[in-house]
């Protein structure tokens, strides 16, 4: 039975930058558990010297030429879609 | 005006060509159509009506001077919200990207534009496409067209309530886990998944990008047969693409059809007895484990989700909260315009990442997926194709499934094909007795094969009535 804590629940929040409620944490920590438990089936399955598969066609180092392109859009499309601009320049809080 | 209702691609081609309707009168319908029954449908994020009907005025002009036109020239359709259109607001159903509006096109919109097909709509979803009913999207819930208290499936929930409410010709849809396949089957219509990597993903929103697959949602097989090849092809912007031999229009004399011997229901039996009336062999086979199927892909595409969102930081693009530090306008973000099955796989993702469990969930995976593979490679040198039901029941009420899990096991005959990047499409083999909600047939091909499964669909469909029957709106 996989277990996770509420600590556990949290540190893991804390890694995927996501502010949660008391309250998600909570049903977090029951869904996490109940989930984690039926994925557990992958445990019991021998996988000895069996090679993962991240890629299902099999290729491998896809290469295509180094070469610069122009951009189509301008620099004001490209920004459009910045929740908050200066300048041209997309703006975000103080960081240090 | 000849009569417009659930026309296929080439019924609507030739009444534009023999100029029994324009192009222009062609949208018109479909906007109409989408007016007058999308209250009680909801399939419908954003129409796109002025720069459509233009569009068609183009066509028009073109048939008027007597010049040749493509198949797809002047066919309306919609597409889910995952892909990117210029112009046209694209917010995958998430808060995120409310305001989002992309500056340029996925391969598949592009392609699909310059064949002169005319997109209608944006249609609604699963927030990011997480979700099997399409009850997880942030800004409305679509019903099946068929009973309107049930879901339309998900994720491409939107995309399969518009086929079948004749919402457009077609619609494009994405599917990872079984999300093109699982709302045709409840809503009475054809979803096909190419193999992977036959249709570019490049400006489709990413969920789990060894995954993700680029398909059609249709009311018959020849339509998505038509658009996949429109929209296949290798794409320099999408490394994964691989090069489809158009030239594979595979005969299918006397095939043979592997019966997973687990599933026994009315539907299978009528699926037996057509396949073997047109002669192809059927032959019972024991299927990978589903539920080790389920199980590795319920790490491996949470993990890939929690990679492929955090760029929904909102630093450059998509909504932002007020915060006052850096790591606050993270947190904050992420947590007001996330809903809740985003926060859930992202946390589940994470986690199967981070240090210490990455072996024991995310590469073990990983590896389970490697014996699936190599286990559907066995079963597909006893036979060419194999079938199943889409789905173990049909179209569930609203609110039915709340335990994310119950959800997740949705997918449990859909998400093997994924994991092995195998073609597969659902499309109407009849109607449940009790709820009278569609049904749909499940035909999973080799690697590549996706003509053989497009075309076993046909002889379905060329001996069976299931896909004309129409919803009551």
């Amino acid at each position: 039975m996989a277990q996770i804590s509420k600590q556990e629940i949290e540190h893991v929040a804390r890694l995927a930058r996501i502010g949660l409620s008391e309250k998600e944490v909570n049903s977090l920590t029951t869904q996490t558990s109940s989930i984690l438990d039926f994925v557990e089936t992958i445990q019991t399955t021998d996988t000895e010297d069996i090679e993962p598969t991240n890629q299902v066609t099999g290729l491998s180092d896809v290469w295509r030429e180094d070469k610069v392109q122009n951009c189509q859009l301008t620099r004001e499309q490209l920004l459009a879609n910045a929740p908050e601009q200066e300048n041209g320049y997309i703006k975000v809080p103080k960081v240090l | 005006m000849a009569t417009l209702e659930y026309l296929s691609i080439k019924q609507a081609h030739d009444l534009l060509i023999n100029k029994q309707v324009s192009a222009k009168e062609l949208v018109q319908y479909y906007l109409d159509r989408i007016a007058k029954y999308d209250d009680k449908i909801n399939a419908c994020l954003f129409v796109r009506k002025k720069n459509a009907l233009k569009q068609a005025e183009k066509v028009d002009a073109k048939i008027a001077r007597g010049e040749e036109i493509g198949l797809l020239e002047g066919i309306p359709y919609t597409a889910k919200d995952m892909f990117l259109t210029a112009g046209v607001p694209t917010t995958a159903a998430s808060k995120i990207l409310r305001n989002f509006i992309p500056p340029h096109s996925a391969t598949a919109i592009n392609k699909l534009k310059s064949s002169g097909a005319i997109l209608i709509a944006k249609v609604n979803q699963d927030e990011f496409a997480h979700g099997g009913s399409t009850e997880n999207s942030a800004y409305k819930k679509t019903a099946n067209p068929w009973n309107k208290n049930h879901v339309p499936g998900g994720s491409s929930g939107g995309s399969a309530a518009a086929v079948a409410a004749d919402f457009g010709i077609f619609s494009l849809g994405t599917d990872t886990g079984g999300s093109i396949r699982q709302p045709a089957s409840y809503c009475g219509v054809i979803g096909f998944k190419p193999t992977y990597g036959r249709v570019s993903r490049y400006g489709v929103v990413a969920m789990a990008s060894s995954f993700d697959c680029i398909g059609p949602i249709t009311r018959n097989a020849e339509d998505a047969e038509i658009v996949l090849h429109t929209i296949e092809g290798k794409d320099s912007m999408d490394s994964t693409t691989i090069e489809s031999n158009s030239s594979d229009e595979n005969t299918i004399e006397n095939l043979t059809v592997g019966i997973a011997k687990e599933y026994d229901g009315d539907s299978m039996q009528t699926a037996n007895d057509l396949l073997t009336s047109v002669g192809h062999t059927v032959k019972e086979i024991e299927l990978p484990d589903s539920e080790l199927a389920l199980a590795a892909y319920y790490v491996l595409v949470p993990s890939e989700i929690s990679s492929n969102l955090e760029r929904y930081d909102g630093i450059r693009y998509g909504a932002r909260a007020k915060a006052t530090s850096l790591n606050e306008t993270y947190t904050k973000t992420r947590d007001e315009f996330f809903g809740p099955e985003v926060k859930r796989r992202n946390m589940i993702g994470t986690y199967s990442l981070s240090a210490g469990y990455y072996d024991a969930y995310y590469e073990k995976a990983m590896q389970v997926r490697t014996l699936l593979c190599k286990q559907f490679n066995e079963l597909f040198k006893m036979c060419d194709v194999i079938v199943t039901p889409t789905t173990l029941s049909p179209a569930f009420a609203f609110g039915a499934k709340t335990d994310p899990l119950q959800m997740y096991k949705e997918d449990i005959l859909t998400v093997s094909s994924n994991l092995a990047g195998v073609p597969a499409i659902s499309i109407p083999i009849g109607f449940d007795e009790a709820t009278k909600l569609p049904l749909g047939l499940h035909i999973i091909g080799r690697q590549g094969e996706d003509t053989t499964v497009l075309a076993l669909a046909k002889q379905i469909q060329a001996n069976s009535d299931w896909h004309q029957r129409r919803p009551k709106l």
